[in-house]
Order: C-alpha cells, then sequence, then structure tokens
C-alpha cells in the first residue's frame, strides 16, 4: 500500500496518471490546471516518458490522437477555453473509437471567463463535447483522492469502451490539497499495447495494415458505426454507473450535487439535519453515464430534489429528466467563480423542506 | 520473362479515386518507393490529411492514421513520440498545410521533429471544388477569386519552404515538381532523402511538390503540366532550401 501524502489535487492527477502506465502527456498552459504540465515537465523526462508543451490546446489533443492510435495511455489536460479548442480532437477521438484521457479542471466562462471554479462546461462535456452524435465518459471527483482513484478508472474505462474519458474537476478540486493515497505502480507502460490489435505500431509485414479512422463516405456504414457506438455507450451505462448516496434512508429532501459544491452541500445538510430536517444527498460520480436508476429510485421517497451548481442549472435538467419531472427539482447556485457558502445551501435547504 | 517495371510493394492494389492528369497518383508512387527502397513498411504509419488525398489511407499498404484538417503534423508529433523507432510521415495539401494546419506545420518544424512531411502545392482546395487556397497565384481564378486572385483584398501566396528556411531546427527542405520526367526524378531524390533522412535520426524533413489540379484549374492535363512550368515554378522556384548534413 502506497504511503499517504499531502498533494494538491492537480498533482495527485499527474502522479496517478504516471503510475497507471501513462508516459505521454500533451498540453498547453491554462490556469487553473497548470500544475498537471508544470509537475508532468519535471517526472517523465527521468522516467523514460514524454512531456510535451504543444503550441495550443488543438495542437496537444491531436497529438494525444496520434499517440493513443499507438495504443499508449496518452493524456492532455486544460481549463475551460482550453476545452473549446480541444472539441475537434474529442470529437475525432470519439470516431476513431480512440481511448485517451482529458482533463477539464473548469474555470468560470464564457469566453475568457474567469480563472475561478465553475461547473459551467456539465452540458459541453454531457451532451457531446464536439460535432457530431457521441459522448464521452465523464468523471467528476470531489476529493484529491478521488482525482487520482478517478485517473485509473478514467483510463480503464476509456479501454474497455474504446472511448475518450474525461476528468471533469471544479477549480477547487484542482488547487486544493488533501492527504491522498496514490495509486500502486503496478501497470508496465510496455504491456498496454500488447493489449490493442488495433493499435497502428507498425505492421512489421505480419499483418494487413490497420487504419484508424473516423472518416465513413458512405451513409450506410457511417450509420453503422454510430449504433455499434451508442450500444456500447448503452453497455457503459448499464453498468459503470458510479455515485455515492449520504443520508438518504430516510430523506425527504434530496440534495444532488458533484465536485466542491457536494462537500459544501455535506456540511449543510448535517446542519439541517440537526434542525430535524431529513434531507440526504446523491452525489453523481459518473456524468456521462449519468445515475439515472438511482435518482429515479429516489424520486419515489422524497418530496423535491434541490441541485448545488456552479452553473446556471445544468445538472438540473439532468436530474429532471432521471426522474422525468415526478418531483420538483429546485436549484441552489453561484456562479463565475463563486461558490454557495454552507449556510446558503442550508437556507435553500429548509425553504425545499417546507 | 524479366519483370522490368512494376507497382511498388507497399501500396495497395486500391484503385486510385483521383481525376485524370493529377498527380496525386506520381507523387504516391515516389513516397511508396522510398519506403521500398529503404525496407521501412513494416514499421512506417502514415498520416492522411483532410483534402483530395483524404483516402490515402486505403493506398499505402503500411499503417495509416487519418488526421483532421491540418492537424497531421501534431498526430505525427503523437506517434513519433510513442515510438521513436519508427518512420513517421504526413501527406498534406496547401489548404491543410499551409492555411489551417499553418500553426502545427511551423511548430514541427521548429521542434525539429524527426518526422518527414510531403507537401502537394497545387494551388487550390481540390476536393472542395476549386477554392482559393493559401497558395493560389496572383490573379488565379478559383471558385471563391472569380475575378482573379487580388493581393489587395486576398493577400499574397505563401511560399513554406522560404518561409520554414528561416528556422535553425529543419533538416532538410526541398520543393520540386512532378509535370516533366526530369523533374520527378528529382522529386524521387527527394523524397527519398526525405525518408532517408528520418531513419538516421537527422530530423524534420519536408518536400514541397508542386502538383497539378487539372479539374479545377479547367485545364488538360497536359496543358495543366505547362501551366506549372510557366505560371507555377517561376513564382514557387525548385530547388533545396535547407539541408543541414550538407551545410546549407
Amino acid at each position: 500500500m502506497s504511503e499517504k501524502v499531502l498533494m494538491k489535487g492537480n498533482e495527485a492527477i499527474a502522479e496517478a496518471a504516471i503510475r497507471c502506465g501513462c508516459r505521454h502527456y500533451f498540453g498547453y498552459p491554462i490556469t487553473p490546471q497548470t500544475e498537471i504540465a508544470a509537475y508532468m515537465s519535471k517526472r517523465m523526462p527521468k522516467i523514460d516518458g514524454t512531456f510535451l508543451q504543444a503550441e495550443s490546446e488543438i495542437a496537444a489533443i491531436n497529438m494525444v490522437y496520434g499517440c493513443a492510435a499507438t495504443g499508449r495511455r496518452a493524456m492532455t489536460s486544460s481549463s475551460s477555453p482550453g476545452i473549446s479548442l480541444k472539441a475537434e480532437g474529442m470529437s475525432y477521438l470519439a470516431g476513431a473509437d480512440l481511448p485517451a484521457l482529458i482533463v477539464n479542471v473548469q474555470r468560470g466562462g464564457p469566453g475568457l471567463g474567469g480563472i475561478q471554479p465553475s461547473q459551467s462546461d456539465y452540458f459541453f462535456m454531457t451532451r457531446g463535447p464536439g460535432h457530431g452524435d457521441f459522448h464521452i465518459i465523464v468523471l467528476a471527483p470531489a476529493t484529491v483522492q478521488e482525482m487520482a482513484d478517478m485517473t485509473r478508472l478514467a483510463f480503464e474505462l476509456g479501454e474497455k469502451y474504446r472511448m475518450p474519458a474525461m476528468l471533469l474537476a471544479d477549480g477547487t478540486m484542482g488547487q486544493m490539497m488533501e492527504p491522498v493515497v496514490l495509486p500502486e505502480d503496478t501497470v508496465d507502460p510496455a504491456t498496454i499495447p500488447a493489449t490493442k490489435p488495433w493499435a497502428t505500431t507498425g505492421t512489421e509485414m505480419k499483418r494487413a495494415h490497420n487504419i484508424v479512422n473516423s472518416l465513413y463516405l458512405k451513409p450506410d456504414e457511417l450509420e453503422k458505426t454510430n449504433y455499434e457506438r451508442f450500444a456500447r455507450y448503452a453497455k457503459l451505462e448499464a453498468e459503470e454507473c458510479r455515485w455515492e448516496e449520504y443520508l438518504m434512508d430516510d430523506a425527504e429532501v434530496c440534495v444532488v450535487s458533484v465536485g466542491i459544491t457536494a462537500r459544501v452541500a455535506k456540511n449543510a445538510i448535517v446542519a439541517a439535519r440537526k434542525e430535524g430536517i431529513k434531507v440526504g444527498m446523491i452525489r453523481p460520480i459518473t456524468l456521462f453515464p449519468f445515475p439515472k436508476a438511482a435518482l429515479a429510485k429516489a424520486a419515489a421517497k422524497v418530496k423535491g430534489f434541490l441541485t448545488v451548481e456552479l452553473n446556471m442549472g445544468q445538472m438540473n435538467e439532468d436530474v429532471k429528466l432521471a426522474i422525468n419531472c415526478a418531483k420538483p427539482v429546485n436549484m441552489c447556485n453561484r456562479v463565475g467563480g463563486m461558490i454557495p457558502s454552507a449556510d446558503e445551501v442550508l437556507a435553500a435547504i429548509r425553504k425545499e423542506a417546507k | 520473362m524479366a519483370i522490368v517495371f512494376q507497382k511498388p510493394k507497399s501500396l495497395t492494389d486500391v484503385p486510385y479515386h483521383y481525376c485524370p492528369g493529377c498527380t496525386h497518383g506520381i507523387v504516391h508512387r515516389l513516397v511508396a518507393e522510398a519506403i521500398d527502397a529503404l525496407g521501412i513498411e513494416g514499421k512506417t504509419i502514415g498520416i492522411a490529411p483532410v483534402g483530395c488525398s483524404v483516402m490515402a489511407y486505403d493506398y499505402f499498404k503500411c499503417d495509416m492514421i487519418e488526421a483532421s484538417h491540418g492537424r497531421a503534423p501534431a498526430v505525427a508529433t503523437g506517434v513519433k513520440r510513442a515510438l521513436p523507432d519508427h518512420v513517421v510521415f504526413t501527406y498534406q495539401g496547401d489548404g491543410d498545410l499551409a492555411s489551417i494546419g499553418l500553426c502545427e506545420t511551423v511548430s514541427t518544424a521548429c521542434r525539429g521533429e524527426n518526422v518527414t512531411i510531403i507537401f502537394i502545392n497545387n494551388a487550390i482546395y481540390g476536393m472542395t471544388g476549386g477554392q482559393m487556397a493559401p497558395t493560389s497565384l496572383i490573379g488565379q481564378v478559383t471558385q471563391t477569386s472569380p475575378y482573379g486572385r487580388d493581393p489587395k483584398t486576398q493577400g499574397m501566396p505563401i511560399r513554406i519552404c522560404e518561409l520554414l528556411a528561416t528556422l535553425d531546427a529543419p533538416a532538410y527542405l526541398e520543393r520540386v515538381a512532378v509535370n516533366s520526367v526530369a523533374h520527378v526524378r528529382q522529386a524521387k531524390k527527394a523524397i527519398h532523402k526525405a525518408f532517408q533522412n528520418q531513419v538516421e535520426g537527422k530530423g524534420f524533413s519536408l518536400v514541397e511538390v508542386i502538383s497539378t489540379c487539372p479539374t479545377n484549374w479547367g485545364l488538360t492535363p497536359e496543358k495543366a503540366c505547362q501551366f506549372v512550368e510557366e505560371k507555377m515554378i517561376p513564382f514557387y522556384p525548385l530547388g533545396c532550401f535547407k539541408d543541414k548534413e550538407n551545410g546549407k
């Protein structure tokens, strides 16, 4: 078992990725995720890995595309405005069914926005982060420990389902320091490409050529790839939904929140419980696939839902869809880099419990 | 009977989709001949572009990756960093390399990335039906310069070899043409060298091939070759712009 260390969320991602066999990082500086690049620039040259500061986020994601095509565990990281630039690459990764890790440590927007925490890329990441009909796996960590653990999960799920996978953190998660037990360094990077017979590693004159591609000029063929991909998404939803339930057994109000706001909400829930309010929380861990079944189950028991978000009500819509609007779904939110205090959330819970 | 001429081994049997008189076929062949001569088919990974040669992945027998428009040098970089002992080449047109992907082109050259780039310059966007390219000549009539390219509003054509020659990192930059037998022979030498450089670890090598587009130029294949000689080459002079190992 690895020892417990104190680390910044961004650095925990970087170290965890290395321990999961990632030897190729391509990135471009942007606040508040730059510590990932800085950490990689220090570590990678010491372990025969690649750190490459690309000319742009577009180039970085395309380097990831090329590297992932060779079967390596490749990653990039950025923050909201940079993720907009990676949208093209994410679409091509999805179209070519390539697994890769993309980290988005979100800041407020739109446009240049600000550099303080946000969850305003929720729609962008979960609905379709680029042109065409596709999804990526989206994981939402709420602790530095989860930043590390989900790095491994993202690589593994991405490879299992041949999809790009994203760690969708808010800026707070990237910047905060917490004790973390890093994953054991058990993955030998050299063994990974062999598990991917589709990889373009050179034919060695022993097989027909592999082609990594997303172009299908015949509409019936392209249609087939879309259906095949969505069948994989259905399997992903059936088997890989993850969420945390907190004090939900007798809850009459269900808070739904992720990342830093889920932690603020927990404090508010403890305070509300002291007042006798029966409130609990469902914290989605996978945002795509969204844990619809868990919310639908809760909808049968609770009086209503309260999403606590750093956006104008994006996950709120997913909750409404998950429960088919069977119960009221209200919201407590702050945007632009503001974070609601526990008192603000408590006030919203009290209102909800009335 | 002795075989005196045959298709290069590293080309598949898939028939080209290119228009009559288009020189993509010649350049594909020259690339395949270089791969064959160096015996590197099994360890070569090619990057196909967006443009007329988008389906190059069907024509080369080596492993192939299709890149998005302009990003082939970045994709090649990702592959090369993963497989430094392999041979990685991109095959790109002028819209791809000199317009939308100019940043990737310059940055990859600036890093001295040990890859080979084959740059097809035919001064037009062929696949989308003949629009103005960054390399379209002054006065050239295209679908999006119907009155002829006007430098006042549409700028001047870009000379990629000359631009990249200002950088310290590239190992080899040469401009060739394929409009005559003599030029094809020179192009073959240059393309071979661009691959050999990579095998020998010499660094970034780019060969710009002045090519034709009879369909969108509105010329017969023969007239298109004359157009290259009389209009293209005077603006895009052939020759070597950088050859580090020979002190150039």
